[in-house]
């Protein structure tokens, strides 16, 4: 039987390698910084349909995150889905007039949030609202509408050409 | 006729007394903490029995398994095209289900089954009773300590595994096989959630800590004191225990994902 010294130092050694696992485990593999990435400003946006968006889907600009969703809530008035999202502060000078999209990575991938600069010298601080949207293309709704123009050819479409 | 339901009728209670006792020694295990300068030497002499000594066999069969999981899925994967995900595939797997789940059951196998070995003999050979004639309380003395050292060593022999499994699966894909490094750790961190994945596979291997202790424990207690007695305890351990964590993890992974 080892005396109890060793066995305490070897529990403690023990209990450091788990502790440094978990750590690793947090930082390497789930890469959790949100811990850190409290900053930030919140600004909301609208939309018609925000299809698949789920909170914690990233924020990007030109393909670059700068933030994620932190909140989906319905306006009781008008419907829309209203989606709150926390900027990063490196990120604070956004013009006031862009634009909010969503869009999909890939054909089957996520969704997320795309915002287009415009020009204004205004920038979106803590509370605001982006005023442009684009809703989700939800892929069933574009193929009904496809069907839809095959199976009455020349109603919508063509109307223009004839005239 | 009316014998034979009467001996339904006596397994029936026979069956729900067993599980009276356990809960009896469970609550006083966790219930009789002795004073703590004199119990935590004991805690930490168990952590050292149950957890120290059994990270040899975790450590190894965590390496290899992570490896043959890198292994199959990217052979899997690339049929695909999709050997990119490899990462998230191997840190998904062990994190949510191989690490809780393959811990607990090596855990029942090496420290559980030593848990219950030692108890029935203890009690084969008169040693609880000589301590209850020197009116220390074994469940406090002995039992306790045990339930505690399970209860610490569990969770930290997963989140080792969950390292090393990954890390297995590492030194496959990426060194092995040749996948991209940064690709790798990416696609990993981009999919694995720190609280939905590691904290909840955590979670499970507290609870697999809980029930594989009590079993051995309660088995080893309640062993019938000859050498046929221990044998069948120290198998019925095993037996049960991986039985419970098994059944358990599909409990809790439904909680889990049903948002619980």
């Amino acid at each position: 039987m080892l005396s109890q010294r060793v066995i305490e130092t070897t529990v403690g050694l023990f209990l450091l390698a788990a502790l440094l696992a978990l750590i690793t485990l947090a930082f390497k593999v789930s890469g959790l910084t949100t811990f850190f990435k409290q900053e930030g400003y919140n600004i909301t946006a609208a939309f018609d349909d925000i299809g698949q968006l789920k909170v914690r889907g990233s924020v990007k600009i030109g393909g670059v995150t700068i933030g994620e969703v932190t909140d989906i809530t319905i306006d009781p008035v008008s419907y829309r889905a209203v989606v709150t999202m926390r900027i990063s502060s490196a990120v604070s000078d956004i013009p006031n007039d862009s634009s909010a999209s969503i869009l999909t990575a890939g054909l089957l991938g996520d969704n997320y949030i795309a915002i287009t600069p415009m020009y204004s010298k205004e920038f979106l601080k803590n509370g605001s609202e982006i005023q442009e949207t684009h809703s989700a293309m939800i892929l069933e709704k574009l193929i009904g509408q496809f069907l839809f123009s095959i199976g009455h050819p020349g109603e919508k479409s063509t109307e223009g050409v004839k005239e | 006729m009316i014998n034979q339901v009467a001996a339904l009728g006596r397994i029936g209670l026979e069956v729900v007394r067993q599980y009276g006792k356990a809960g009896i020694i469970l609550y006083r295990a966790i219930f009789r903490v002795p004073d703590i300068r004199k119990g935590f030497s004991l805690v930490v002499q168990q952590i050292y029995a149950e957890g120290v000594l059994s990270l040899l066999i975790i450590i190894v069969s965590a390496l290899f398994i992570g490896m043959v999981v890198a292994l199959q899925g990217y052979h899997t994967l690339s049929k695909f095209g999709a050997s990119q995900q490899l990462g998230p595939l191997v840190a998904l797997s062990v994190a949510r289900e191989l690490g809780p789940v393959v811990t607990a059951l090596l855990f029942a196998g090496r420290a559980g089954s030593a848990l219950a070995a030692e108890i029935g003999l203890m009690k084969a050979t008169d040693q609880l009773s000589s301590m209850e004639m020197m009116a220390v309380d074994p469940l406090q003395r002995v039992i306790a300590p045990r339930f505690w050292g399970g209860f610490i060593s569990m969770p930290l022999l997963t989140i080792i595994f969950n390292m090393v499994a990954i890390y297995g699966a590492y030194l496959v894909g990426v060194k092995w096989l040749g996948m991209d490094a940064g690709a790798f750790w990416s696609n990993m961190q981009s999919a694995v959630d720190f609280r939905l994945d590691i904290l909840n596979g955590i979670y499970k291997s507290v609870v697999f800590g809980v029930v594989v202790t009590w079993i051995a424990l309660y088995q080893g207690y309640d062993a019938v004191p000859t050498s046929a007695g221990i044998a069948n305890a120290t198998t019925r351990t095993v037996v049960y225990s991986s039985l419970a964590v098994l059944g358990l993890d599909f409990v809790l992974t439904a909680m889990m994902i049903g948002g619980w």
